[in-house]
């Protein structure tokens, strides 16, 4: 009796506050997907150009088929629904991709909601029947999310994170919850409380982190797009370990509510594609400003669409005029040649599309990775502190209450998350703020100093997504300070807060059909338009590549 | 079993579990954290502002030895009457049953982000303007970290280096009773801060409850410059800051629910020595006189151990009054300073203000209580009459209307203070509830000086106003209570009295001329009261002896 008060006393409560806060007036959602409607129909059919003839095909955009095939009738979103959760569910045991996959019949309801509208004449949204997967630690109503860790086991939050919302909104189906490294700690996925994920190029490998599980499962097609989170380099890292497109928007850019706070200066929801196409889709359904978040900006966000030209209306020199700089620390000792000549060809297509590319010179780039340290683990220590077992998650029977604190927090978090808490609360402590946090805090500003520098002077900066391809399960699980190392290529850009994109544009030979080569293109704060109208052309005319991995039988991806 | 019922209660907000888990090695429940971050902020400043117009000494304070002196310094926590949180759309009402004002937000669930509601900025500004504080036209918010059950997040957002207002003082009018006289205090900051939630001690002892409905609601904490010496002092400071606040309309500033809440620092030191004696703060005291009293004792407690040489007896600990011994109680000693790890809420953007917002707030200001009491003093009202006005804003508006439309300060003042006040108390009812209106107030005393009706009459009217409104005008036609001023109806009403009482005439004849009284009553209770009674006693006093 007093259970079940207090039970629908709870949820009618968080209800109230999602039913009167969050929801968008039905009117206005119906005009935004008006408005969505008109541009996706007019691009769709620049989709449907001959293939070039090239024997490996650019990337399509499988969102945008996805609505074609819809709104044509070709195929009804729950006939989609079912044929690609079949695949899903294929190789899965084999990849470990998720975390959580709700039952099959809740994701056909959704995707016959879909049918209906369609049926109706409605527009049911641009990402209507588009299975996203979702990283465990942006927050899902109706499915568990533990952001990876032990401490929050079978947590259902009661509301969804604005991003998943807006997703919902417009039509797309949250297909499950992907594996991560316990709350974004971690660059292998290895350091899930659950299970660690193998790379879709080859099952011995880290799919790379934290957002591991996101990059595998478009990787290996399990979904369609996913979203991801970025602190350090968690969506660029293991886009580049599993040869698919991630985008990290400017802070501010995408609302982080619903997002379970790492380091919340830092924190970034991205998103990831198989093309870049469908990753400025996806961006562009959860970019905007959120009232729940104010760090998210009132920025306008852009129509990226319009920058998807199709291949065969490029001129020969698409990308004439456009400055790039080759940040030259990022291709010196300490990463991998292969990497090193991936990205040196990368450069000669810029230049060959018309770009003038100048190697640049960031001293500060070093300074990053202490900082960012210093930084994350200083707002974790603190974020992290609200996992105390006394409302939810992971809770200890104690006689007192240090050893309730204690145990629930022994057990709850694993050795990285620990590691890390120690270090902030060290880092934060009184004496020691100064000689660290603060330090750290200008160490930032000379970073983002730095980069404005270089982004007067060239429109976009290239360098590669890690030092190194994908590397063996267990390879850094010792060696912290090793695994830190790799983020060397990316966690300046968070300290910056800007938008950067990492696109597959090569292979080291390595592993049974060779690893996939990730190139970072970093633009001005807000200008996600222009590296996705940059990234495009160069996926759309980079040649002789197929960034599908073995995993992917061949007359699975044609549909 | 136990483990089962944890299970099943982890994800409910409301929460049983054995009171052991929250019980500290001392054996008090209480935050032990909380509010000692002023410590460093009250301690070892010297007075600056202060300007002592005269002594404020007692015949109470005799009792405490001369040739010490105490040093207090007041931290009160306001909470402000927005009507939803700090950061978050849960509304707040005190008594509302456990855990029905909350959401993922002041919950701290995973995921859930604060967004500054920004009537706190302009509640903020406005106490920092009246209590003529410097503003800190950009300041940001801090996060406070320590754990407890009451506190959902693991920290407190608060403002840690720099503070919405700061530098800034109060003056203060000490009551006549205890030996009057104007004193200032000094303000060292006040900033902005959320609520913990409460923990609900169940009876028996087994268990405890966290109820997180105030987890959220928007706090202002004010920290004084030590600069009381007494209790009287620092309970005419936390009075002013109440007032201050209901004037302001920031915060209903009521002490029985919390919404004002005052902890005191208290040291004392022998005369002449310039370092400060140990600090010992107080806590649980909600009202004025618990604050006044809890210091006096505190006080003398501490003067007796240092004048027996005891002084290391006095050690910096957290005690608690205890209103039913009236005393203060050990309730924790500190354990060295705590580390609150401060760093900026990377959550919220900073507090910037515009000269225009400010200059807009500043222009939306009322008279504040200082300026009114000096007001009142230049209409030449008494001390006590001045402070009795201006202690309640309603009453001091419902003085100020009436003397618009004409009326004497002074009458209006003893209406006010006098019957006014009375039925008030008597019927339990506030100035703005009751049914008498400014301009009938200033009607009737017109009314009796203009000689339409007497005094008497006057008060017959008073009290029909207040309990059933209406016009004087209306009333006196109604009931027909014009004062009678007509020399000959009152010569025969006179007459009529004394030819009624031969006998009482023969023994004022006689010499017993106090029966004066006796004849004026009876013609006054023939005229119903109407009577001008100057006239009928010039009337009485020519007939009974004109006639002997």
């Amino acid at each position: 009796m007093f259970r079940s008060f207090i039970d629908s006393h709870f949820f009618f409560l968080t209800e109230k506050m999602i039913l009167s806060t969050l929801q968008t007036p039905r009117s206005l959602s119906r005009l935004s997907l008006t408005r969505h409607s008109h541009s996706y129909t007019s691009r769709a059919s620049l989709t449907d150009q001959t293939p070039t003839l090239t024997t490996s095909p650019p990337p399509h955009s499988e969102i945008l088929s996805t609505r074609q095939t819809l709104l044509s009738r070709r195929a009804s979103a729950a006939d989609l629904a079912l044929s690609r959760l079949a695949r899903l569910r294929l190789v899965e045991p084999r990849l470990r991709a998720f975390l959580h996959l709700p039952d099959d019949d809740a994701l056909h309801a959704q995707a016959r909601r879909l049918d209906a509208r369609i049926a109706a004449g409605d527009d049911p949204g641009p990402l209507a029947g588009v299975l996203v997967g979702v990283k465990d630690n942006i927050c899902t109503k109706d499915m568990p999310s533990t952001g990876g860790s032990r401490v929050l086991a079978g947590y259902r939050p009661p509301f969804d994170a604005t991003a998943v919302k807006r997703v919902r909104e417009l039509g797309g189906i949250v297909v499950g919850k992907t594996n991560m490294d316990e709350f974004g700690m971690g660059s292998t996925t290895e350091a899930s409380a659950f299970q660690v994920t193998a790379n879709p190029w080859d099952e011995s490998r880290v799919p790379g982190g934290s957002s591991g599980g996101s990059a595998a499962a478009v990787s290996s097609r399990q979904c369609v797009v996913s979203l991801g989170s970025d602190t350090g380099g968690s969506v660029r890292q293991p886009a580049s370990f599993c040869g698919v497109v991630g985008l990290k928007p400017t802070y501010g850019r995408v609302s982080r509510f619903g997002l379970m706070a790492y380091a919340s200066s830092l924190d970034t929801v991205g998103c990831f594609g198989s093309s870049v196409a469908d990753t400025g889709i996806l961006l562009h359904a959860i970019a905007g400003h959120d009232r729940f978040d104010a760090t998210s900006s009132k920025q306008d966000v852009p129509d990226f669409q319009s920058q998807f030209a199709s291949v065969s209306s490029l001129e020969s020199k698409p990308l004439k005029g456009l400055r790039v700089g080759l940040i030259s620390e990022t291709i010196d000792k300490g990463v991998d040649a292969g990497v090193i000549s991936a990205i040196r060809a990368a450069a000669l297509h810029f230049e060959e599309l018309g770009c003038s590319v100048n190697e640049v010179s960031l001293p500060s780039f070093s300074l990053g990775l202490p900082a960012y340290y210093i930084l994350a683990v200083s707002e974790s220590s603190s974020n992290l502190s609200r996992y105390d077992g006394i409302r939810y998650g992971n809770q200890v029977y104690a006689d007192e209450l240090d050893s309730l604190y204690g145990g629930s927090r022994a057990e709850g978090f694993g050795s990285e998350v620990k590691m890390r808490i120690l270090m902030g609360t060290y880092a934060l402590s009184a004496g020691y703020y100064d000689a660290y946090y603060k330090r750290a805090q200008q160490v930032r500003t000379i970073i983002r100093n730095s980069f404005k520098e270089a982004l007067s002077q060239n429109d976009i900066l290239i360098s590669p997504a890690a030092p190194s391809a994908a590397y063996k399960i267990g390879e850094k699980k010792n060696d912290p300070l090793a695994m830190y190392a790799g983020d060397i290529m990316t966690v300046n850009v968070n300290l910056a807060g800007l938008p950067a994109l990492v696109l597959p544009c090569g292979f080291v030979e390595d592993g049974p059909a060779g690893l996939p080569v990730g190139l970072q293109m970093i633009g001005a704060a807000f200008n996600e338009g222009e590296l996705l109208r940059v990234g495009h052309i160069f996926e759309q005319t980079l040649e002789n590549f197929r960034f599908v991995p073995p995993i992917v039988a061949d007359d699975d991806i044609a549909f | 079993m136990a483990s089962a019922i944890f299970r099943s209660l982890q994800v409910h907000p409301f929460l049983l579990y054995p009171t052991t888990l929250l019980r500290r090695r001392n054996g008090v429940y209480h935050l032990t954290t909380k509010a000692t971050q002023s410590q460093t902020d009250t301690q070892p400043r010297q007075p600056q502002t202060k300007v002592s117009t005269s002594s404020t000494q007692s015949k109470k304070l005799d009792k405490i030895p001369k040739n010490y002196e105490a040093i207090i310094g007041i931290e009160t926590h306001v909470q402000l009457s927005t009507l939803t949180k700090a950061f978050c759309g849960c509304p707040y009402h005190y008594g509302s049953p456990p855990n029905s004002s909350i959401c993922p937000i002041c919950m701290g669930l995973p995921g859930a982000l604060p967004v500054l509601n920004s009537k706190v900025i302009e509640f903020a500004v406005k106490l920092g303007l009246a209590l003529n504080c410097n503003l800190a036209f950009n300041s940001k918010f801090d996060r406070k970290q320590y754990f407890y059950p009451d506190l959902p997040k693991g920290y407190q957002i608060s403002q840690f280096d720099v503070p919405i207002a700061s530098a800034g003082f109060v003056d203060v009018d000490i009551p006549v009773e205890f030996g009057g006289g104007h004193k200032r205090f000094g303000i060292t900051r006040v900033h902005m801060e959320e609520d913990a939630g409460k923990l609900l001690h169940a009876e028996n002892g087994n268990y405890s409850q966290v109820d997180l409905n105030r987890a959220g609601v928007p706090l202002l904490e004010i920290v004084s410059e030590p600069d009381m010496r007494n209790g009287i002092e620092a309970a005419e400071y936390a009075a002013e800051i109440q007032r201050l606040v209901r004037y302001l309309g920031v915060s209903n500033g009521n002490m029985q629910e919390g919404s004002l809440r005052c902890d005191v620092n208290v040291s004392i030191r022998p005369i002449g020595q310039s370092k400060f004696g140990t600090k010992v703060e107080i806590k649980n005291l909600n009202s004025f006189s618990s604050v006044s009293r809890a210091i006096d004792f505190e006080i003398a407690r501490q003067v007796q151990l240092h004048s027996q040489g005891q002084e290391d007896q006095i050690v910096q600990e957290t005690r608690l009054w205890e209103e039913g011994s009236q005393r203060t109680i050990t309730m924790r000693k500190k354990e060295g300073l705590a580390d609150y790890r401060y760093f900026p809420e990377p959550d919220l953007p900073a507090v910037i203000l515009a000269q225009e917002y400010v200059d807009d707030i500043i222009k939306s200001l009322p008279e504040l209580p200082e300026i009114k009491r000096r007001r009142y003093e230049q209409m030449g009202l008494s001390m006590q009459d001045v402070l009795f006005l201006a202690n309640d804003k309603n009453i001091a508006e419902f003085f100020d209307a009436t003397l618009a439309k004409g009326a004497d300060p002074k009458l209006v003042a003893n209406w006010i203070m006098s019957d006014i006040a009375a039925f008030m108390k008597n019927e339990k009812l506030t100035i703005n509830e009751i049914r008498l209106t400014p301009e009938e107030l200033s009607e009737l005393i017109a009314s009796i000086k203009g000689g339409t009706i007497s005094g008497k009459i006057g008060k017959e009217v008073l009290f029909e106003l207040l309990a059933k409104g209406g016009t004087v005008k209306e009333l006196i036609e109604k009931k027909d209570l014009v004062q009678i001023v007509d020399p000959v109806e009152i010569e025969k009403m006179v007459e009529k009295v004394i030819a009624e009482n031969p006998k009482q005439v023969e023994q004022y004849r006689g010499g017993k001329t106090k029966l004066q009284g006796f004849f004026a009553g009876q013609v006054m209770k023939l005229s119903k009261g109407k009577a001008n009674p100057g006239l009928l006693n010039r009337i009485l006093l020519e007939k009974l002896s004109s006639n002997s």
